[in-house]
């Protein structure tokens, strides 16, 4: 019978996921209603559950993808795939207002460099004070605390070893885990309650999953605020760090 | 018809994910540049101008509204992917790069929020 039972979820992999996280869904908004009183937000205690898997399914299974590298749960990977991810967030600027957009395009463009270029000498500069002294390896961890997209990619193009670019995604993905659980936190202090500035905070933090789990866990009507600026700042820190921002290190170090 | 707002979805995610990795290989990087930012402001643009002349009946938006709802849950499933457990294995310049931009990164809003509305005004 439960071989019977395993073979149904490996081959209904989607629908698994789909009830597995309205489960996950319904505690969570249970916890956040009795427990919390709703201050903090039913969206991001899932998603914090959602991290608490990923944890445990990486240290059991020690593979790279969290809970779907447990065979049971493999269709998670479909649901929260770059596939499903990127379609959900293009609907969700079904809501958005066209005029808020154009208002703050401007800062939306700032946000994206000084995004970029801020997170990137941070990163540097810590790698500094932990002993790194070689200009491919300081902005491979640089760009890592980009994004940890943009970690790999400019580790790649400048030839850093596979040690560092471990650690650039490991920086990046600590940058997106943080993002995700920190906004609700940190909204009220930063004055994001409206779309200008969720555009803003799209730009400046720019990494798309924490952005996009972060706001949702704020209010989820700024989501298509911050998600679109985010989804220009991989792109633009795979421009900057190889070539620009690579260049500038080097004449460093 | 629910699948007329499906497909404009689906149409719009598609020629902007085109045009977002057409952009990345001008520019001569491996990523997408922009390609979801594109896709939402199209989406943004063509909504408002189908609701102006009346063609997009409740229906269909449901096709839209669905999927933006399905939004969370997607990045639930989401989270519980992440690679976690080698974030936490990467040891203290890993979390410390990660930890300082975030903190650097966010501290910057407020004020580039408000390098915004001064060029406004």
């Amino acid at each position: 019978m439960i071989d019977t039972l395993i073979a149904v979820f490996q081959n209904n992999g989607l629908i698994v996921s789909f009830a597995l996280v309205g489960i996950i869904m319904y505690i969570s908004y249970q916890i956040s209603d009795k427990l919390t009183k709703g201050r903090l937000h039913g969206s991001a205690i899932a998603i914090m559950f959602g991290l608490l898997l990923a944890y445990l399914g990486g240290i059991h299974t020690g593979g790279e993808k969290g809970l779907t590298d447990i065979q049971l749960f493999s269709g998670i990977g479909l649901m929260g795939g770059g596939m499903l991810r990127d379609f959900a967030i293009v609907a969700t600027a079904f809501g958005a207002s066209f005029e808020e957009i154009k208002r703050a395009g401007a800062s939306g463009v700032i946000s994206l460099f000084l995004g970029v270029i801020v997170s990137f000498f941070v990163g540097v500069i810590i790698a500094v004070l932990f002993g790194y002294t070689d200009a491919v390896s300081l902005t491979t961890i640089g760009a890592g605390a980009v994004t940890y997209i943009v970690g790999p990619v400019t580790g790649a193009a400048v030839g850093a070893s596979s040690e560092v670019i471990a650690l650039s995604i490991a920086a990046g993905v600590v940058k997106s885990v943080l993002v995700m659980i920190g906004t609700p936190f940190v909204a009220k202090y930063i004055g994001l309650n409206n779309p200008r500035t969720a555009l803003v905070f799209g730009g400046l933090m720019g990494t798309t999953s924490g952005v996009a789990g972060g706001l949702a866990a704020t209010d989820p009507k700024l989501v298509p605020y911050g998600a679109m600026t985010a989804t220009f700042y991989t792109g633009l820190g795979c421009l900057l760090c190889p070539s620009v921002l690579f260049l500038i290190i080097k004449s460093i170090f | 018809m629910v699948i007329y707002g499906v497909s404009l979805l689906s149409i719009c995610m598609l020629v902007g994910v085109f045009l977002g990795d057409l952009l990345g290989k001008v520019l001569g990087v491996k990523a997408n540049v922009g390609g979801v930012g594109i896709a939402m402001l199209m989406l943004v643009l063509i909504v408002d101008y189908l609701k102006k002349k009346n063609k997009l009946n409740s229906q269909s938006q449901q096709g839209l509204s669905f999927w933006g709802a399905m939004y969370i849950p997607i990045v639930v499933a989401m989270a519980s992917q992440q690679n976690v457990a080698a974030a936490v294995k990467g040891g203290p310049v890993a979390l410390l790069a990660g930890i300082a931009a975030t903190v650097a990164s966010c501290a910057l809003v407020p004020v580039v929020g408000k390098i915004g509305k001064k060029s406004l005004n």
